[in-house]
């Protein structure tokens, strides 16, 4: 008996015993002061304003009209809808933002690694200069120091002009736009087994590519293939868009669609920013590929085209995507900058008109974090999904 | 490319390459400008490309700008509207930061490099640009003498005590600093107390990106050594605060600093003044990420430093406090460094919220009717302060990261 009274480590001393009171000390620490905050903010609540936290208001009328929106949107709509449309702008810059600052960046990058000399150098005082200066001075600039600096709309730049004219004005870009007629329901019908089509195509030409190590061109392949049907859709067709271009009217320009200088500020000024980060990123990536890879493809014959397409970026590409997909998540939290130029993105209607209108800071901002927080959490879903995809084919 | 190979039969011999021919400068242009069809085009269109960037921003620069809106604001451009007979005290804590600098370029100078002493001029080259005035000048100068002459003290110290005096000295500053702008004494002493919401300009700027950083450390510390945690509810929490954090953007959790902490807070306390909501939030927005940068220097130590020190009998507190953090520490200060940078371009945004930073105040002197249409000096200026601060930052901690053997790249978006 004495034996096993040795043994048996007394209840204090037990390390697991210990872990758990530790952990239901520290549990208890953090809901004790998270229960202490919230019941101070119920008790402010109460006394300066008197009404409890509700998230009814959503559904009162807005009471303000936008004038960037992707979706139908009237002063007599509810709140809810017009969080909705702050959320489609800024999807839309999102979207436009990340493809526009991958080009530049990829093209930045490739830039970065050319043997000349002062592209090379040209590509190095891009990413140094912009990668060090507040994205927030950037979109500003842009905004108030380029853009409201353009002429007035009846002194409009116009481009293009008798074909497919684009007006640019202190007051945003106007371009020409289809409105939807009677066969648009049957052209969208076209070009959805056009797209289907041209996937089908290029799924096979990749399976005959990687059969025969001869791998055609497949994203040419498909775009031709999507260009053609929708070209012949158009033609056969009674006119399923009317197109209309817009044109100087006394002191407006109608007809065609718009995009506002807020929306370009806040797309130059983020582009420029995170394509100078995307550019770094596409750099380690393509110096990631071994150099005897390039050598040997060399070696065997592939014109330098051919290397690129083939040799080099379908192993860079494992190591750009990671970090591109997470500095698209910080483009996406960054379009909330749109705020110090007007632009109506989710964060300028939610935290800026809402909250002022309403008054319910704690009901707006909780929204907010939600919205960004499910937005981040998607995405990087979708990454950990793609890094765990890599790991399996190697 | 073209490299002379020894002949395979004796790997041993040593012939010499063949000698180049030809002028080294010429040959230099033709490989790097001019080495193909290719080479030579891009090279007319990158020198064509110079040409019209260059004209144009010279032109700007010396016809077009009219540089009067910075030298008539430069003073509130740099401190905002801090009373005009307190600035000693600005200085004063400048002569300081002098010090400060002095001592631990003293004390790290192994692992700083000769060619950071670069950086150590800047006051002086700060005192040689055209728009610093008389009293600016004097000042710059004293700061730069104050910094030779900590070096200089500093040396007599042995080197285990320089590197304790330069920590100690550097984690004091910030809060001395502080005491000294707030000012501890009522109106007729010798240092009033004046206001934080009169504070601004890039001193505001700084000042808030110095917060962050160091006090976000001991709190990014605990978080990342509460995340590595066996026990599932602390390492759930952290992660949790950690995640939510860094998948919110900044401008949002500066929002709930500036109307939610006055809420959260007791209605007995005095209402909390703005300068101190803001350091607040970028303090917890900052915890979060530098928590992760914590984690990284953990990752890096390798594990027989923590066998090692459990078959020394170190208890696990102190295997980390004396073992484990040090070292950890040691490798991610040029990923603080960097952390330091994206969070001194960050606190811009403080502007949205109505405080008056650098920007704010740029934004502030452009509504005056008196400077209308000066915003392209006022955005450039302002963009040229950041871009020196944060390129001989980067520069100073891609030194340390050589002199230190570590090369780590971490996330610095949002």
């Amino acid at each position: 008996m004495a034996y096993a009274e040795q043994t048996s480590t007394p209840l204090y001393r037990d390390e697991r015993f210990l872990g758990i009171i530790n952990q239901v000390v520290v549990v208890a620490l953090v809901a004790g002061v998270l229960v202490f905050l919230y019941s101070n903010m119920v008790t402010a609540l109460r006394t300066q304003k008197e009404v409890p936290i509700s998230y009814d208001f959503l559904h009162d009328t807005a009471g303000f009209n936008l004038g960037e929106s992707t979706i139908a949107f009237t002063r007599t709509d509810p709140i809810h809808r017009a969080m909705l449309v702050g959320l489609l702008n800024t999807f839309k810059v999102s979207i436009a933002g990340i493809a526009l600052a991958t080009m530049l960046g990829t093209f930045i990058g490739v830039m970065r690694l050319s043997t000349n000399f002062l592209v090379s150098k040209i590509a190095w005082a891009y990413i140094n200069v912009f990668r060090n200066i507040p994205p927030l001075l950037l979109l500003i600039f842009w905004y108030r120091a380029v853009f409201l600096k353009l002429p007035r709309v009846q002194e409009a730049i116009v481009l293009f002009d008798p074909v497919f004219p684009i007006y640019i004005a202190n007051r945003g870009l106007f371009f020409p736009w289809g409105t939807p007629t009677a066969s648009w329901s049957t052209y969208r019908w076209i070009l959805l087994a056009g797209f289907a089509l041209a996937a089908v195509v290029a799924y096979r030409l990749r399976q005959h590519g990687k059969r025969t190590g001869r791998m055609p061109l497949v994203t040419l392949w498909f775009a031709v293939i999507l260009l053609v049907v929708t070209l012949f859709g158009y033609v056969i067709l009674p006119d399923p868009l009317e197109i209309t271009k817009p044109a100087l009217k006394g002191f407006n320009i109608r007809g065609g669609a718009s995009l506002s200088l807020e929306f370009w500020g806040l797309l130059f000024g983020l582009v420029i920013y995170a394509a100078a980060y995307i550019a770094e990123a596409v750099r380690a990536g393509i110096l990631s590929v071994d150099r005897g890879q390039r050598e040997a493809a060399r070696a065997l014959g592939f014109s330098s085209f051919n290397i690129m397409r083939l040799v080099i970026l379908p192993q860079a590409i494992r190591v750009v995507v990671p970090p591109l997909i997470s500095y698209a998540i910080g483009f996406t939290k960054n379009t909330s900058l749109g705020l110090a130029i007007g632009y109506t993105d989710f964060f300028a209607i939610t935290g800026g008109l809402i909250l002022n209108n309403t008054g319910r800071a704690v009901e707006t901002l909780t929204i907010i974090l939600l919205v960004y927080l499910t937005i981040s959490l998607i995405a990087s879903l979708v990454l950990n999904m793609y890094n765990r995809r890599i790991m399996l084919s190697h | 490319m073209a490299l002379a190979a020894a002949p395979a039969t004796d790997p041993q011999s040593n012939v010499p390459p063949p000698e180049r021919e030809g002028n080294p400068v010429l040959r230099w242009i033709r490989e790097n400008l001019f080495s193909s069809l290719f080479d030579s085009v891009l090279t007319v269109i990158s020198l064509l490309f110079l040409f019209f960037a260059l004209r144009l921003a010279l032109d700007w620069v010396f016809n077009l700008a009219q540089w009067e809106v910075i030298t008539k604001n430069i003073s509130i451009l740099m401190k905002g509207s801090y009373p005009r007979d307190q600035v000693w005290r600005i200085w004063l804590g400048l002569y300081l930061l002098g010090a400060i600098v002095g001592i631990n370029l003293r004390a790290w100078n192994r692992e700083l490099n000769r060619s950071i002493i670069a950086i150590a001029a800047i006051p002086l080259i700060l005192a040689l640009l055209p728009f610093a005035s008389e009293h600016a000048r004097i000042n710059l100068i004293i700061i730069q003498a104050t910094i030779a002459a900590a070096y200089l003290l500093t040396s007599i110290a042995g080197d285990k005590r320089r590197r304790r005096i330069a920590a100690v000295s550097s984690i004091l500053y910030i809060p001395v600093f502080i005491l000294l702008l707030e000012g501890f004494t009522d109106e007729d002493g010798i240092m009033p107390l004046v206001k934080s919401d009169l504070w601004g300009g890039l001193l505001l700027s700084v000042l808030l990106a110095a917060v962050g950083i160091i006090f976000s450390l001991p709190l990014g510390i605990m978080l990342a050594l509460g995340r590595r945690s066996r026990q599932p509810a602390i390492s759930a929490l952290c992660i949790t605060y950690i995640e939510v954090v860094r998948g919110v953007p900044l401008i949002s959790i500066l929002f709930m600093g500036n109307i939610m902490l006055q809420l959260f807070m007791p209605q007995s306390l005095p209402p909390i003044d703005r300068v101190v909501r803001v350091m607040v939030a970028i303090t917890l927005f900052t915890a979060a990420y530098m928590a992760e940068i914590v984690r990284g220097g953990l990752q890096a130590i390798p594990k027989g430093q923590y066998d090692a020190a459990y078959a020394l009998g170190f208890s696990g507190l102190k295997s980390m406090r004396v073992i484990i953090l040090p070292q950890a520490l040691r490798i991610v200060i040029p990923v603080i460094v960097s952390q330091f940078i994206g969070l001194l371009l960050d606190t811009t945004l403080v502007a949205l919220v109505g405080l008056f930073d650098l920007l704010g105040i740029g934004q502030a002197i452009l509504s005056n009717p008196n400077w209308l249409g000066r915003s392209q000096e006022v955005y450039v200026f302002i963009g040229l302060i950041y871009w020196i601060l944060a390129t001989s930052m980067a520069f100073a901690s891609q030194r340390l990261e050589k002199s230190l053997g570590v090369g780590r790249n971490y996330d610095e978006s949002q």
